[in-house]
Formats: C-alpha cells, sequence, structure tokens
C-alpha cells in the first residue's frame, strides 16, 4: 500500500488492509468488488496497492477469484495467493450466493470481509451486518434496525471451510498472524475484519482503534477462529466489560436508551456463553 | 473427419479442439448438453482445461472474466433466464475488452416457461458490447465457435455464438470436424500481456471518471469497426484452411445472375427451411431470393444496403420481439436502408415466437403476403393463431 489513497482519515477499512498486506506473501492478486474500496484504491490510472487488483461487480468476490484462481492453476502459478476483499455488504449480502458456492467448492483462496456494519460507499445504508439499533440512512432514528447482525462466521463454518476467524484492527499481531496462518493452508479461507468506518458511524477520526479494541473488550465482537467447521478457538478472554462505553461512544447510537442498552447486553451475554461452548466442544 | 454430431456437442467439440483453458458454466435446458459434454472431456483428462461449477450463471460469467482477466482462454454456455441474469456481468466482459466467447443457445423467457428456440434472450443482450453471431446448422455452430475465439482475440471484445433451442442444440448432424493441428495453425495460443500478473502488478477496471470513461467507450466502438473489416479476411482465411466460408450477410439467389422481385431475409436455423421454401416458391412460379444475415454485432450496414438494395420488396421473418416495436433485424435493417435513396419496401414479420414452428407453409405464405400488400405501416404476424 502506498502513500495516495482516498479513504477517509481514520478509515478502519484502510487500516485493515495494512495489516492483510503485511501477512500476505509476495505473491497475491486480489479481487476487489465494489465497496469503499473501490474509491480508496484510486482512480484509473493510479493504484494504491503494489498487488495485481481486479475491480468487479459487487456481487462477484467469490467467483470471480474462483476464475483467477482457475487460470492461475492453469499456468502453474499455483503458489500466488488469490484474495478477495470485500464490503460487509459484498459479503453477507449481495455477494452471499457466490461466497456460498466458493466456499462449497473449497476454492483455494483467501476471501476477507471488512466489516463496517453498513454500505458505507453508498452513503451509510443498512446491511446485514447492521447491529440492532443502529441507524443508517435506511434504518433512521424513528425506525432503527430491530434484527440481529447476521452471523456470518456461523455461516461460513457450516460450510466446513478450513478456516476462518474473526479479526480486529485493534489488534494487529492477531490480525496478521491470522493472515499468514490463512495463506499457508489449502481450500477456502474467511477473514472477517472487524473495521470502524469514524463517517459513518458518527465518531472522531482518532477514536477509530479504541472503539475496535472496546468492540473486543466489550465482547461485541470477539476474537476465534473456526477450523474445519467445528474446532472453536477464542483467541482473547476479553474483560467483558458493560457496552454501555462502545455505544455512547457513537452517534450512530445516541437515540438508544437504557432498556435498549440492557438488552443488547443480554444478547451479548448469551452469544458469549454460546461461544464459550462452542469452544469447549473444540 | 466426419461425424455425426448433435449441435451441443459440436460446441464443445469445437472448444476442445480450441483448447480452451477455464471453463465455467451453469446448466439450463437447453444449454446443458454443451456443458455436460465439457465436464466429461475435462473429467477424463481429453481436454487440459479447469471446470469451475459455479452456483450461478452470474457466478459463471464472473468466474470466466476473472479468468480470462489472468489470461486463459476462456468458454461459457447459456441461454434465456440464465443470460437474462448474466446481464450485468455481460457489460462488465465486454468493458474488461475480454475475449470471452460463448455458446448461447435460443430460447424463450418466462412467463408462462417455455424452453423452445426464440431469439429475444440474446437480442435483448445487443447493447452490451458482445459481438453476435445467429447459426443455420450444425456445421456453422462448431465453425462459430473456432472463428469466435480468433476475431474475438484479434479486436479484444467478447462473442456470442447464437444458435436455436433444439433445432440446432438437440439435432444431429453429419459434422466435418477439422483436425487438431489444422485448428492450432488457424488459432495460436492466447498470448494477452495486459494481465493479473503480481510481477507486473496493476489495477484493472477501477473507477474511470467523466474524464476517461468516453474514450473507453469510443475505443469499443472502434473495436467493433474492426471487426467488421477484419471479419471478411478472418471468414476467408477459415474458407482457405476449411473449405467452409460464413460471409456475414449471404444472398442465395433463386436463379444465378436473375434477380426475384422480394427479397427474404431470415436469421439462425429457419434459414434452412426458408431454403426449401424457396425451391417451392420456385416451382409454383413464385422466385424469391433469399438473405441469410448471420453477423448482428457488429452490424454489417453496409453491406446490408448493398444487398438488399436492389430490390422492390425485402421481407424479414423475426423469431424475436421488442414490445412495443417489432422484431429486432427488421427495426435494423429498415435503419440501415433507411439512407437510402431509393429503398426497397420493408415487410417485417414475426413469427416463431417460444418455439411456435416456422413452417415452409409459413415462409410461403409471408412471401405472398409481403408479394400482394401494400407497404405495411406496423409489424405482420406470421403463424399466428385466429
Ligand atoms: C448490483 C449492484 N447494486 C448496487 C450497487 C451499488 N453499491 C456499490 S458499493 C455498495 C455498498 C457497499 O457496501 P459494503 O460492501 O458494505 O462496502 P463499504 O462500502 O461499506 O466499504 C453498493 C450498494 C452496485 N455497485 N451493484
Ligand atoms: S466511508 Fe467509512 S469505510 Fe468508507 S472510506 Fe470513509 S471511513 Fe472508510
Amino acid at each position: 500500500m502506498v502513500s495516495g489513497h482516498l479513504a477517509c482519515p481514520g478509515c478502519g477499512a484502510a487500516i485493515a488492509m495494512r495489516f492483510l498486506l503485511k501477512g500476505l506473501n509476495e505473491k497475491a492478486v486480489v479481487a476487489l468488488p465494489a465497496c469503499c474500496w473501490s474509491i480508496i484504491a484510486g482512480p484509473f490510472p493510479y493504484s494504491a496497492l503494489r498487488v495485481p487488483i481486479l475491480h468487479t461487480a459487487f456481487e462477484t468476490g467469490g467467483a470471480v477469484a474462483s476464475g483467477i484462481r482457475a487460470a492461475l492453476d492453469a499456468r502453474g502459478e499455483t503458489e500466488t495467493q488469490v484474495v478477495t476483499w470485500a464490503g460487509d455488504g459484498g459479503t453477507f449480502d449481495i455477494g452471499l450466493q457466490a461466497l456460498s458456492g466458493a466456499a462449497e467448492r473449497n476454492e483455494d483462496l483467501l476471501y476477507v470481509c471488512y466489516d463496517n456494519e453498513a454500505y458505507m460507499n453508498t452513503g451509510v445504508q443498512a446491511s446485514g451486518a447492521t447491529p440492532p439499533g443502529a441507524w443508517t440512512t435506511t434504518t433512521p432514528t424513528g425506525s432503527p434496525k430491530r434484527t440481529r447482525k447476521k452471523d456470518i462466521m456461523q455461516i461460513l463454518a457450516a460450510h466446513r471451510i478450513p478456516y476462518a476467524a474473526t479479526a480486529s484492527i485493534a489488534y494487529p499481531e492477531d490480525l496478521v498472524r491470522k493472515v499468514q496462518k490463512a495463506v499457508a493452508l489449502h481450500g477456502t479461507k474467511f477473514l472477517h475484519i472487524y473495521a470502524t468506518c469514524p463517517t459513518g458511524w458518527k465518531v472522531a477520526s482518532e477514536v477509530s482503534v479504541r472503539l475496535a479494541r472496546l468492540a473486543v473488550q466489550t465482547r461485541i465482537f470477539p476474537l476465534y477462529e473456526v477450523e474445519d467447521g467445528e474446532r472453536y478457538t477464542i483467541n482473547l478472554e476479553p474483560v467483558g466489560y458493560l457496552v454501555d462505553a462502545y455505544f455512547e461512544a457513537q452517534g450512530r447510537f445516541r437515540h438508544l436508551g437504557r432498556e435498549d442498552l440492557d438488552r443488547i447486553q443480554g444478547q451479548v451475554d448469551r452469544d458469549w456463553d454460546r461461544l464459550k461452548a462452542l469452544a469447549r466442544l473444540g | 473427419m466426419r461425424r455425426v454430431l448433435e449441435g451441443s456437442h459440436a460446441v464443445s467439440c469445437a472448444v476442445d479442439l480450441a483448447r480452451v483453458q477455464v471453463i465455467s458454466a451453469y446448466p439450463i435446458t437447453p444449454q446443458t448438453h454443451i456443458v455436460e459434454r465439457l465436464a466429461e472431456l475435462v473429467a477424463d483428462g481429453v481436454l487440459d482445461a479447469k471446470y469451475v461449477r459455479v452456483e450461478s450463471e452470474h457466478s459463471a460469467l464472473a468466474a470466466v472474466i476473472g479468468a480470462a482477466s489472468a489470461g486463459a482462454r476462456t468458454f461459457t454456455a447459456s441461454s434465456s433466464h440464465g443470460l437474462a441474469l448474466m446481464h450485468e456481468m455481460l457489460h462488465w466482459a465486454a468493458g474488461a475488452r475480454l475475449p470471452v466467447v460463448m455458446a448461447e443457445v435460443n430460447r424463450a423467457l418466462g412467463p408462462g416457461w417455455n424452453i423452445w428456440a426464440d431469439q429475444t434472450d440474446s437480442l435483448a443482450q445487443r447493447d452490451t458490447g458482445w459481438m453476435q453471431v445467429y447459426c443455420e446448422d450444425v456445421q456453422e455452430v462448431l465453425d462459430s465457435i473456432l472463428l469466435a475465439y480468433k476475431l474475438a482475440e484479434q479486436v479484444s471484445l467478447p462473442m456470442m455464438v447464437a444458435l436455436d433451442a433444439f433445432f440446432l442444440s438437440h439435432t444431429y448432424e453429419p459434422v466435418d470436424v477439422p483436425d487438431q493441428q489444422a485448428v492450432d495453425a488457424f488459432l495460436p495460443p492466447w498470448t494477452p500481456t495486459e494481465i493479473l500478473d503480481t510481477r507486473d502488478p496493476r489495477a484493472f477496471h477501477q473507477l474511470a471518471s467523466p474524464d476517461y470513461y468516453m474514450e473507453f467507450r469510443y475505443k469499443m466502438q472502434q473495436a467493433m469497426e474492426e471487426a467488421l473489416r477484419l471479419y471478411p479476411a478472418l471468414d476467408a482465411e477459415y474458407g482457405g484452411r476449411f473449405g467452409r466460408s460464413y460471409p456475414m450477410v449471404q444472398l442465395v439467389p433463386f436463379r444465378e445472375g436473375a434477380r426475384a422481385p422480394l427479397a427474404l431475409v431470415t436469421t439462425g436455423s429457419v434459414t434452412g427451411t426458408a431454403r426449401v421454401a424457396q425451391e417451392e416458391l420456385g416451382r409454383r412460379g413464385t422466385p424469391v431470393d433469399l438473405v441469410k444475415l448471420r453477423l448482428f454485432r457488429p452490424f454489417p450496414q453496409a453491406e446490408v444496403r448493398r444487398v438488399l438494395e436492389p430490390y422492390e420488396r425485402v421481407a424479414v421473418i423475426d423469431r424475436n420481439l421488442s414490445f412495443g416495436y417489432g422484431g429486432i433485424f427488421a427495426q435494423e435493417i429498415q435503419a440501415a436502408l433507411a439512407r437510402l435513396e431509393r429503398r426497397p419496401a420493408v415487410y417485417p414479420f414475426v413469427a416463431g415466437l417460444g418455439g411456435r414452428d416456422i413452417t415452409p407453409q409459413t415462409i410461403s405464405a409471408v412471401v405472398e403476403r409481403s408479394l400482394g400488400e401494400a407497404p405495411p405501416e406496423d409489424l405482420l404476424w406470421a403463424g399466428l393463431k385466429e
């Protein structure tokens, strides 16, 4: 990654890409479906990345990468890593079918979703990754999102791919280690990276990383790995702060009241217990 | 070598001969035999290619786009609803200037569900930047696939080879299959330089501001025009090597050197039926000249004009419909003729939608109406139930 990219100040997605590239080996090709990164990477004829990038349509991340993989294999370039880099919309929603197809075929590729919990490129509309209670332009405060965030990790785990992991821009060593672990494995690898968006979340640009750390510490976004769809490993036992501090810090949750926070706390606690139970099984 | 081949298998056979490296497709009747045979050829190690078994047509074309961007010769096949689902990626393949080749089995769209022949599916994709040819018989299908790779790779545009559902896809005909060496000599490996390459990293297909986008489109249009210029020489080369030639517009006069009062324009498998009708009509004292239109994109305007200008009357049979206007070939032919000072009267017929048979009798009726009636204001229907 070189300077001159077009991300907003404090963009978690830009930080996430830096760590991804640190973890990748020399030979990698990146498929990039429509998302904020379509802009961040730079317009024709520039590029902010020193790896070959194929910009592609919104829902094609899993399929385009499969095709690149096939062509590289046909040319004998089996050691070149194929990476898809997609937003939460391109992963949880419109691109889920192509991702599921690739995962079912166990294509040898790394699919990375940087999750900023909404469609940011088109101006902060709700996605399947938007958490309950969050304001977006399609879930305005008068009618906030009520449904849970789609559990993408469970969906991927159900495909029994060799490796799926969550990661956060607040824990770079963990993130880079996971990239390295993923690329050393054969088959479909999935990395779900929590990436703050100051613009869409209505927070100051300098709090990005702190907020990301808080998401882990409150157990809202736990760090864990799933191998072969069944062996769960929790990478970090968070202190388990109350969720209040996390929600109070963000403009997108300003309208939430005590009851909302208590309900969300309940959900977070139940999810954590469930994850612990899964980890005990593994 | 002469073999009896089903139309679908003529496609697979040509794809094999073209030494395609990556295939991705999703099954839809009546395209299935094409991809099943290819999957077999790959599985048996006869064809040294990767077969990407995707979960939708949209992904099939996306996979092929990824593969072509990484430098592989690629193939896909679809039809009807499958082609419609690909629509977005059709634009992408063309805009990315990738020489993808697709066999497109012309089939009607629902509702009501209809798996039979109808060209509306591929013609609805005419503005995606793909080149398109329409085939008359199984031999032409096989030859067209080989020609398509050569042309597509020369001008960097994708190409669709259209064949009518069942009339061609499921019909067995004796076919002359060229031998591999001859095909290799005609179609050398594709060696693009601008590909995803870790030694020379670049970004492809990114944001293109108003400062650039229009020039990209201008270049695509130039490539289309270039294809039109290249086509005759390419066809002649093919003819020289394999003994078969397929002009973009072919005139089949009833009598050599004479001109009939009517030219009948057909596309696809109807042309075969029209040849029979032409003989029958001739025996009954109604000579008619036949014009087979094969290339649709780029549209051979000048050639259409040259061939049709001398006629008083031109009847066009369209197995397709642009709702609210009429048959699509007739529409384009009328546009091509519009600049002529003395232009033929055009009789635009819509016939054979959703696999309704276009019989020699249907064609005779078309000819007789065109010769007997004043030029119509609107489209005409042939073979419609009362
Ligand atoms: C078929 C299609 N529908 C809609 C769009 C418009 N679009 C482009 S990016 C985007 C949202 C991307 O959201 P996400 O994947 O979460 O990435 P982010 O922008 O948040 O980085 C949308 C809706 C599109 N490009 N293609
Ligand atoms: S909108 Fe959000 S995700 Fe997009 S570039 Fe700005 S900070 Fe990054």
